[in-house]
């Protein structure tokens, strides 16, 4: 039996600061995945949002705010949050309804309005929250984490601020064509490294911003795709062959944001795969395909040097390898792995639950050769990753 | 609370910036709670259920955590923290903080002592637990555990 479902559309709200409500750039996204996907919005039988912590009560019932803004059609309705890990998380309650038969047409939708500057946890004293704790008691930044994973792979495996530097020239160039990115302007190395450390080895370039953003995906059965056998083209819809959204197993020994420290490793036998490892393991496990099948990655690049780590994470290559990678342009558009062909966070910001979704958007894009100005030659296969807080793991599998 | 302000000859007061995570005096340590089944140690202290899941334990005892490590990755703050940090100067003064994996297997993030920065630390570099003071506020100096390169600065030129 096939676990696949389709993505019959989808669609995005450019990145950027737009200072309007998220429900303008989520219903923005919603119709455009609803007219590249040929269904009406009244054949949606399900909407599930993405949460955004940031606005208000309309954001925690994300799924029915989106719902109502489009006008109420009687859907079932559903709201996801796992931080950063969102999108895929909705992904996956779309698709369970889906397979379980429960309904034949789901829509998606992410959306945010992000503050400036760091992205600090909500006000009010909270002791007992690690999020809070980090800030008051060690002044631990994102980009502080971002800075001690950099800082590992510098002196592990011999990385330098120069290679961190020209992950942001690559990815800068990715996006120069993205209709949706923010950032569309090339960037040097020199660019990188002259501007200001912010959490050494980090400089400014090297960490990515928040934005304003929205993406939205209609996914439906197989069976639906093939009834409705909308302008697929020769090679039928694109297909979602794994979601992975897996926690962490104990001792998780690796130390993720937002925490102040790990479990002990010397209670159990630590597992061979670290966290991270496991979101893609997960994935391709459900998928039945094999690392090498992959043809383009969208990873979470809150940092560069981050991007460098998903690479190895997702068996791409070998652990202490990516530079090497990179460094021979295998990562780039015309490369043997393009990784981040949309331009990734370096190119749009952060938009929190938004931005797992946007990642599918562009590997649907990809897939289908609609990427203009970026395109991945013969695209097949195509992975995205992220991580959310707290232990969210995110990653997707298609494939045409 | 205190109120030093009434008292011109009473010392200041020095306390934990939190309750409980760390001891102070001459040899300060961080405080863990073992779980009293599986032997697993917790930081930050914990109480209720073992969160090793082959456990069903619900008891713990505080025990002190190894005063010394080693570095797992470090890296500084240039800029000042969003609240609730409370900066302890201004202006603002950068300071660097550390990941340090103890004999426990537990890796404990913390700031570097003060005067230490990114350039007196490296992967693996042993360090230890000392108390320092975090910010002072209306209830006096507020303390925290600190890293400290054991090799005191400038001993390692020879190397």
């Amino acid at each position: 039996v096939s676990r696949d479902v389709a993505v019959l559309g989808v669609g995005m709200h450019p990145w950027g600061k737009w200072g309007r409500s998220f429900v303008s750039y989520g219903v923005h996204a919603a119709r455009a995945a609803l007219a590249d996907s040929g269904v009406a919005w009244e054949d949606v039988d399900f909407v599930v949002g993405g949460e955004t912590v940031r606005n208000g009560y309309g954001g925690y019932v994300a799924g029915a705010t989106f719902a109502q803004a489009l006008g109420w059609n009687g859907a079932r309705v559903a709201t996801s949050y796992a931080a950063c890990a969102t999108g895929a998380q909705a992904l996956d309650t779309a698709r369970a309804r889906i397979l379980a038969g429960l309904c034949d047409v789901a829509l998606v939708v992410g959306a945010d309005t992000t503050p400036k500057g760091f992205l600090a946890p909500n006000a009010g004293e909270r002791w007992d929250d690690p999020d809070w704790l980090r800030f008051r008691l060690l002044g631990m930044t994102n980009p502080g984490y971002f800075a001690l994973y950099a800082r590992r792979r510098m002196d592990l495996y011999g990385a330098t601020q120069a290679d961190f530097a020209e992950v942001k020239v690559k990815n800068a160039r990715h996006g120069l064509h993205n209709p949706n990115a923010r950032y569309r302007k090339e960037v040097s190395a020199e660019d990188v490294l002259n501007s200001s450390v912010v959490s050494d080895p980090l400089h400014l370039l090297d960490i990515c911003a928040t934005s304003d953003g929205a993406a939205a995906v209609v996914l439906t059965s197989m069976d639906y795709a093939r009834r409705h056998g909308l302008r697929q083209g020769g090679r039928g819809p694109v297909r979602v062959r794994a979601v992975s959204t897996v926690t962490p197993t104990f001792p998780n020994t690796v130390i993720d944001m937002p925490l102040l420290s790990t479990d002990p490793s010397s209670s159990e036998p630590v597992e061979t795969l670290t966290f991270k490892e496991s979101i893609g393991a997960a994935a391709y496990e459900e998928a039945g395909i094999d690392p090498g099948d992959v043809s383009l990655a969208e990873v979470y690049d809150l940092s560069t040097a981050l991007e460098l780590d998903w690479i190895e994470d997702l068996a791409l290559c070998k652990r202490g390898e990516a530079e090497h990678l990179l460094r021979a342009g295998d990562t780039t558009v015309g490369g043997r792995i393009p990784v981040n062909p949309s331009g990734g966070l370096a190119c749009f910001g952060e938009a929190v639950p938004a931005q797992a979704l946007a990642q599918v958007c562009e590997v649907t894009w990809q897939l289908r050769g609609q990427a203009e100005g970026r395109q991945v030659e013969d695209a097949r296969v195509g992975i995205t990753a992220n991580q959310g807080l707290f232990g969210h793991g995110s990653s997707v599998i298609l494939s045409v | 609370m205190t109120d030093a302000g009434t008292t011109p000859t009473a010392a200041p007061a020095v306390t934990p910036a939190i309750d409980g995570w760390f001891t102070t005096g001459e040899a300060p340590a961080l405080v863990a709670s073992r779980c009293t089944t599986c032997e697993s140690v917790f930081f930050p202290p914990t109480e209720g259920f073992c969160r090793n899941p082959a456990c069903e334990g619900e008891a713990f005892e505080a025990t002190e955590l190894s005063r010394r490590g080693t570095v797992w990755s470090y890296t500084d703050a240039q800029y000042q923290p969003p609240p609730p940090y409370i900066p302890a100067a201004d202006p603002y003064v950068p300071f660097a903080l550390a990941a340090v994996e103890l004999p426990e297997g537990i890796v404990v993030l913390g700031q570097l002592a003060d005067g230490y920065g990114v350039g007196d630390v490296r992967v693996g570099t042993e360090v230890e637990v000392v108390v320092e003071t975090l910010y002072t506020d209306e209830s006096g100096e507020r303390t925290i555990w600190r890293w400290k390169p054991v090799t005191e600065l400038g001993q390692e030129v020879d190397q």
